[in-house]
């Protein structure tokens, strides 16, 4: 049995449940409660990203009707909705969300190791949040250069918020590059050091595996994030020249020279890929526990399925450049970055072809979290293979730039990612409130948000092909390759759109109305075999175990095991003769 | 089970959407037919997989769906199956990236004797560079760009003097010969992307990038900008033209060289004075402007804006719209002007004349305007003093019911609608934000106030 530091001195230390309502709910250093801190600020952020993208969809649908709709506030629509999803809304919500929810429930632990600094991450995040919603309230309005920022564009004359609404967004991005350091630390300092008696990290869920890895990819690639953001502001408040060179902005000469505009985009695709599977990553491991719960077999190929999530880990580091394939660089840098593209899609269809073998020879219950994991792989496997297009350099030519790209990244990394979340909710939203979500309302929610982004992004791909540019406030009838057939796509496109954010709200109230309303749930509603369902308390309490911390005996996917008579055996059930031990991999038992 | 059937059924219909979709490549019209190729290779291969994943995940759920099978079948790892499919996995990615290796190979490498020719970008339209008998381009600096040296050219290089220049958005390009762009930007990214040549390429301010093609069809094509670069980033238009060789040559030969631009003499105020006489009948003696007659303020405007108006009357640009009753009228006198020369005398003289305050005729509800002129004042400047650079005139202190005609006649079409109107089709996308008549006038009478 592996030793593990901090389990093994669990009785040095006292529990000491606070009880007063703001160091319980407000002031709070418990893990669960940090969660739905970041939780709700997140989903707040995200329903505002939401609107942006349904009032840019609005003026693509129907042009010249909503007058209140300019192209500065297009633009800028587009660039918070952007950048709000993809850091503040998915980030904030994998990591802050369900990596301090999950962590400790799976691993056995009291906490995070470092509580303190856990709840400082929270708080952290809340003013990064606050002082993005504080840029779009300055003078000229939040910046509207795309969320990629790319510079001189950002801080110049002639893109929306070039002043103020840049500074806003950067400093916003700094504190929140502040706050995840302390999450991410805790993440990965918690996983290593604080899981309980007898869970090696081959035992680990795969969801702990996600977002472990996820945590260090964070570490290493939003320090890139940051740099460019402090010194962009630096070149935009100060005059130095980092990113900018010798420029006639509006046909002035500037103060600026010398400095490299792709310098930026290298630094910011240096995180920026990452970034994309920080996201997927935690979505990849928590979509396998649902499947395998719910199918209620084992998940297939754990081994592989680990190796899977740190191979595209270390992967991500070195594909950066597939974003900037017609940006300028070097064109030499396409042949390097196209292969190490391709290379990553191996492990990543690995993990695919392990999801659907895991529902293969299953026990399928189609529950609410198993239609948006299944919804997931569909989704995925549509985004991930239109990025073989666009990660094959020359392929990536006539389509970057275009309406393919966009597709591709909403189904991969919007609408995919964005399923597991709500998977998740339905499945661990019993163990954080002791009680379901409606069923049906589940079920409306599922149909019409899996049907109805896929309604949103399939045609898109092939305005793509067709080469309609992306980021277009308007597309005029004098591009003579357009023909009004797209013009009547946009309408149903935006149809869609709205459809699909107005079933949210059934979501929404069905998160509220369940909190009271909903069937109470026991403590193992879905009889899983991980930790955080074999809790005393549900929700669990302070410190999560009671006096004694669990121990864990078996890997997490004893689903099924032949001669047990029940189809599943808690990690934390020794080897008996109704309960044997499975036929897990890569430890001793 | 409505998810399995779901499932086949998204599968059959993107399947049938693929075939039946009206939205495809444009017809190409350069020789990187191999970039479509490698599409339809990576179509294949992807698809096979789109569908044969997705139906095996309908049938596993179909088949192994609760109360059918009893309980699971338990089985951690199978290393055969594992290592089988990655293998496919695979063979199916290298048949993807080698052909599109090969292809990036031959983009990279420019074929030997490619003519060069500069694509010059900047918010928000382009401008190109030949570079003529030497076959250099001389040397550039953004810092020494100005209204007079909008190419930002170096003047002690020789090498430049006979550079072509072609300030305007449209290009011109013999076919079948092949093509090296070399791109630059003034100001910040932008990209030059013809969808029917297929490839393109981001431009830089600071750096020169490029990408070569032989073009392979005659035609027009728009140019568009694929790299977002500012407000009015989708109303940045080109055309690129590929002609025949003899058509080329006679075009290319048309454009002014460097040393030709420079030769460019200010105009004569003096000489100005008598060729302005006729044109005091209608817009005054002071170019005070007359509405009763329709004639706008003159004094006051750019120099460089009445120059090119006055060429595009001449020339059939504007004022050729059937509903332009008043351009109309400017025709003949347009075509009075000899040369560019007497244009040059007679808008030196215009400058000279003494910038009254027009009388405001137009009302408005001055705060939604000022909302509106946030959009204007990208082009035309936050004090509506007008900016060279983007092609965008003087708007404070002109004719206020001649700035409303205008905004209407760019909305119906009858402004900008010309094909070589390039800077005048920019504002008549431009002018369908404001919604009717009101914002029009919300607009104009907040433009009173600059």
């Amino acid at each position: 049995m592996a030793f593990v530091a901090i389990a093994d001195r669990d009785h040095e230390h006292a529990l000491h449940d606070p009880q007063s309502f703001i160091r319980k709910y407000i002031w709070s250093q418990d893990h669960k409660v940090i969660a739905v801190q970041y939780a709700i600020v997140a989903i707040a952020i995200g329903l505002v990203a939401l609107t942006m993208s349904v009032l840019m969809r609005l003026q693509l649908g129907f042009p010249d009707t909503f007058a209140f709709i300019a192209p500065e506030n297009y633009y800028q629509f587009i660039t918070m909705h952007g950048m709000i999803m993809v850091i503040y809304l998915l980030t904030a919500l994998f990591l802050g969300g369900f990596g301090n929810y999950l962590i400790p429930l799976m691993c056995g632990s009291r906490d995070m190791v470092f509580p303190y600094m856990n709840m400082l991450s929270f708080w952290v995040y809340l003013l990064a949040v606050l002082v993005l919603v504080a840029g779009m309230f300055v003078p000229g309005g939040p910046t509207g250069a795309g969320w990629t920022l790319y510079p001189p564009q950002a801080i110049l004359p002639g893109t929306p918020g070039a002043s103020w609404g840049i500074i806003c967004m950067l400093a916003s991005l700094a504190i929140f590059i502040v706050a995840f350091t302390m999450g991410g630390l805790n993440y990965v300092t918690t996983v290593l050091q604080a899981r309980c008696r007898g869970m090696t990290l081959m035992r680990m869920p795969l969801s702990v595996w996600g977002i472990f890895t996820a945590s260090i990819l964070g570490l290493l690639a939003f320090p890139a994030l940051f740099v460019s953001a402090v010194m962009m502001m630096l070149d935009s408040l100060v005059g130095t020249s980092f990113f900018m060179p010798a420029v006639a902005s509006m046909g002035e000469p500037s103060r600026y020279s010398g400095g490299s505009p792709l310098l930026f985009q290298h630094l910011f695709w240096f995180f920026g890929h990452p970034e994309v599977y920080i996201v997927a990553l935690p979505a990849f491991g928590i979509v396998s526990d649902l499947l395998s719960t719910h199918a209620r077999r084992n998940i297939f190929g754990y081994r592989m399925m680990v190796w899977a999530i740190l191979a595209i880990g270390c992967l991500s580091f070195v594909v950066w450049a597939h974003h900037m394939y017609i940006s300028g660089m070097n064109p030499y840098f396409g042949f390097f970055f196209a292969t190490t593209t391709l290379i990553i899609a191996v492990p990543t269809a690995i993990k695919v072809y392990n999801w659907v073998l895991t529902i293969w020879r299953g026990d399928v219950h189609l529950t609410v979290p198993m239609l948006f994991a299944i919804g997931f792989i569909f989704t995925f496997v549509n985004g991930g293979l239109t990025g073989l297009f666009l990660g094959n350099v020359t392929v990536d030519v006539p389509l970057s730039g275009t309406y393919f790209v966009v597709a591709h990244f909403h189904m991969v990394m919007g609408v995919s990612p964005i399923l597991v979340v709500f998977g998740a909710i339905y499945h661990w939203y019993p163990k954080m409130t002791g009680r379901m979500l409606d069923e049906t309302l589940g079920k409306i929610h599922f149909w019409a948000t899996f049907i109805g982004t896929y309604a949103i992004y399939l045609p898109m791909h092939y305005l793509g092909i067709l080469g309609v540019p992306r980021r277009y406030y308007a597309y005029s009838n004098s591009i003579e390759f357009i023909p009004p057939s797209v013009h009547e796509v946009n309408q149903w496109i935006t149809i869609s759109a709205l459809f699909v954010a107005a079933v949210q709200m059934v979501f929404l109230f069905n998160l509220v109305w369940s909190l009271r309303h909903g069937k109470p749930s026991g403590d193992n509603p879905w009889r899983a075999t991980t930790l955080e369902w074999q809790t005393p308390d549900t929700p669990p309490k302070h410190g999560n175990w009671g006096k004694d911390l669990p121990v864990v005996y078996r890997w997490a996917y004893d689903y099924s095991v032949p001669s047990a008579p029940q189809d599943f055996i808690p990690q934390n059930v020794p080897p008996d003769d109704r309960t044997p031990a499975g036929r897990e991999h890569g430890v001793k038992s | 089970m409505a998810l399995a059937v779901a499932l086949i059924v998204l599968v059959l219909g993107t399947v049938l959407f693929h075939f039946l979709s009206p939205w495809w490549f444009t017809p190409i019209a350069s020789n990187w037919e191999m970039m479509d190729e490698t599409v339809q290779v990576t179509f294949w291969v992807t698809g096979i997989v789109f569908v044969a994943v997705n139906l095996f995940l309908a049938y596993a759920i179909l088949r192994y769906r609760t109360g059918r099978g009893g309980k699971a079948h338990y089985e951690p790892e199978n290393k055969k199956l594992e290592w089988w499919l990655t293998i496919g996995t695979s063979v199916g990615i290298a048949a993807m990236l080698a052909p599109g290796l090969a292809v990036w190979a031959r983009f990279v490498t420019v074929p030997e004797g490619a003519a060069v020719v500069e694509v010059l970008g900047q918010q928000w339209n382009w401008s190109y560079r030949f570079p003529g008998e030497d076959g250099k381009l001389g040397t550039t600096d953004a810092r020494l760009i100005s209204l007079d040296n909008p190419f930002g050219m170096n003047a002690a290089d020789t090498a430049g003097h006979d550079d072509i220049l072609v300030a305007s958005p449209e290009l011109h390009l013999p076919i079948n010969e092949p093509v090296k762009l070399l791109l630059r930007a003034k100001d910040v990214n932008h990209q030059f992307a013809v969808p029917q040549f297929r490839v393109k390429m981001d431009m830089v301010p600071g750096m020169v990038t490029y990408f070569w093609l032989t073009p392979t069809r005659t035609g027009q094509f728009d140019a568009l900008c694929e790299q977002l670069c500012g407000m009015a980033h989708f109303a940045m238009r080109g055309r690129v033209v590929v002609d025949e060789q003899d058509t080329f040559k006679a075009w290319l030969a048309q454009q002014p060289t460097y040393a030709n631009t420079r030769e460019v003499t200010a105009g004569d105020p003096s000489v100005g004075e008598a060729l302005f006489a006729p044109c005091t009948a209608c817009h005054g003696a002071q170019a005070q402007g007359n509405r009763e007659l329709n004639a706008p303020k003159l004094s006051g405007q750019a120099a460089w804006y009445l120059v090119r108006q006055l060429q595009d009357f001449k020339n059939g640009v504007r004022g050729a719209h059937e509903g332009d009753v008043y351009g109309k009228q400017m025709i003949p006198f347009a075509s009075m002007l000899a040369d560019d020369a007497a244009i040059r005398n007679v808008v030196a003289h215009i400058a000279r004349l003494p910038d009254q305050e027009p009388e405001t005729t137009v009302f408005g509800d001055v705060e939604k305007g000022r909302k509106h002129y946030r959009t204007c004042s990208s082009c035309h400047g936050v004090d509506g003093k007008g900016i060279w650079a983007t092609h965008a005139p003087r708007l404070s202190n002109m004719s206020d019911w001649y700035l409303a005609r205008q905004l209407q006649n760019f909305q119906k079409g009858i402004r900008g609608s010309h094909p070589r109107d390039f800077y005048g089709s920019q504002m008549a996308q431009m002018a369908d934000v404001l919604a009717d008549d009101k914002a029009i006038n919300d607009l104009i009478g907040y433009v009173d106030t600059l």
